[in-house]
């Protein structure tokens, strides 16, 4: 009855068999419905993957384009501008802002780049020779900056997709080999129960109407002897009645001679 | 869930770990930020032959624990080699921890902590 994963501690009544079939009927649409969103999730999940295999091909095709121009900037500049660049970096000119984006009700985060076009930290950089190579290792950067960045939004993507389909998955194998097993089990032993009750109600009935029988029996034996006994009764008073006082005058006896 | 609101509401900034050229270069690109003083922070870390692993592990600490500002920081991959302990165990979702290719070092795909997850959900 019990089997691998038990029942639950409820009472055998008609009851408590009712809330377990509406459990079971409930668990199994939910059970239908996560497999349904796991399914939903998996599939947005490999297309992630797929972009992630191709973004970062790109990324290395891009960043190898901007390291270029950066060898272009040093060429021209004729000298080391990474320590002016870094002592002049002061406020972020390129910012990232995050923005959801909802998949079978996974709330997933997409970085979106935007530019604060009055912040300009390097004005000055370039300005003695060079500034057109700057100008344009700098969009060639900012090209690259907005690779990097939707690879990195697809990269959260897929950190986050990979945990909740791991929990849904979770909860559908435990809905699956857990709960409607435990709630069938459970209906089965609510019924057989309910049927033994059933079985003991009708022995109990049996044995009743096989009582009220034989009570019957002896009441009617006992009116029958009642009756007999009166009729015996009847019967001698009639004797009573006829022997003594009326003898038989046609009978067998002889009459005595009369004697004149 | 790892995408609350609150996790990436305020996260806007990149930060960058790397060696000289690719943070120039990155920097050029606008994204260099420096907090007001006095407790000013870059957010970028120059990394070369003679820079402490131990400074490295702080910088990336400091990126993607400490600071709640930066939504995604980018490691060159050479860098990332030398710290893969802390990258393959950080598996949060914010920041998002980006290995890019230097100019000196090519990527190489089998090493990105992302691209083998990748590799290991589909079983290749």
């Amino acid at each position: 009855m019990s089997g691998a994963v038990g029942r639950e501690a409820v009472f055998p009544t008609r009851q408590s068999l009712g809330l377990m079939k509406s459990k079971l009927k409930g668990a199994e649409t939910g059970h239908s419905l996560l497999k349904r969103k796991s399914e939903a999730l998996t599939k947005r999940f490999r297309e992630i993957t797929r972009r992630i295999d191709e973004a970062k091909q790109k990324m290395g095709r891009v960043m190898q384009i901007a390291a270029f121009s950066l060898a272009e900037v040093s060429y021209a500049v004729g000298g080391d501008i990474g320590y002016q660049i870094q002592e002049s970096a002061k406020q972020a000119r390129f910012r990232v802002r995050a923005k959801q984006e909802n998949v079978s009700g996974v709330l997933l985060p997409h970085f979106e780049s935007y530019t604060e076009d009055s912040i300009n930290d390097f004005g000055l950089t370039g300005l003695g020779k060079g500034g057109q190579q700057v100008q344009r290792c700098r969009e060639t950067y900012a090209r690259a900056v907005e690779t990097l960045v939707e690879l990195a939004s697809l990269q959260t993507a897929f950190v986050i997709l990979d945990e909740v389909i791991k929990v849904v998955n979770r909860r559908v194998n435990a809905i699956e080999h857990v709960i409607i097993p435990r709630t069938e089990n459970t209906i089965k032993y609510i019924n057989s129960e309910l049927d033994e009750l059933d079985r003991e109600e009708f022995y109990r009935l049996k044995k009743v109407s096989g009582k009220k029988q034989r009570d019957v029996a002896a009441a009617d034996a006992e009116m029958e002897a009642a009756r007999e006994r009166q009729a015996a009764e009847q019967q001698s008073a009639l004797k009573l009645d006829e022997d003594p006082a009326a003898p038989d005058v046609l009978g067998e006896q002889e009459d005595t001679d009369v004697i004149f | 869930m790892a995408a609350s609101a609150v996790a990436y509401k305020d996260r806007q900034f990149l930060a960058v770990i790397g060696d000289e050229d690719s943070v120039t270069g990155l920097l050029l690109a606008g994204i260099g930020h420096v907090t007001d003083p006095p407790a000013a922070q870059r957010n970028f870390l120059v990394v070369d032959a003679k820079t402490e692993t131990s400074t490295i592990e702080k910088a990336f600490e400091n990126f993607t624990q400490e600071r709640k500002d930066i939504a995604v920081l980018l490691i060159n991959q050479h860098i990332a080699e030398r710290i893969r302990h802390s990258v393959d165990s950080f598996a949060d979702a914010f920041p998002a921890v980006l290995e890019i290719p230097s100019k000196d070092h090519p990527y190489d795909p089998e090493k990105d902590s992302v691209l083998k997850r990748v590799r290991r959900l589909f079983g290749e």
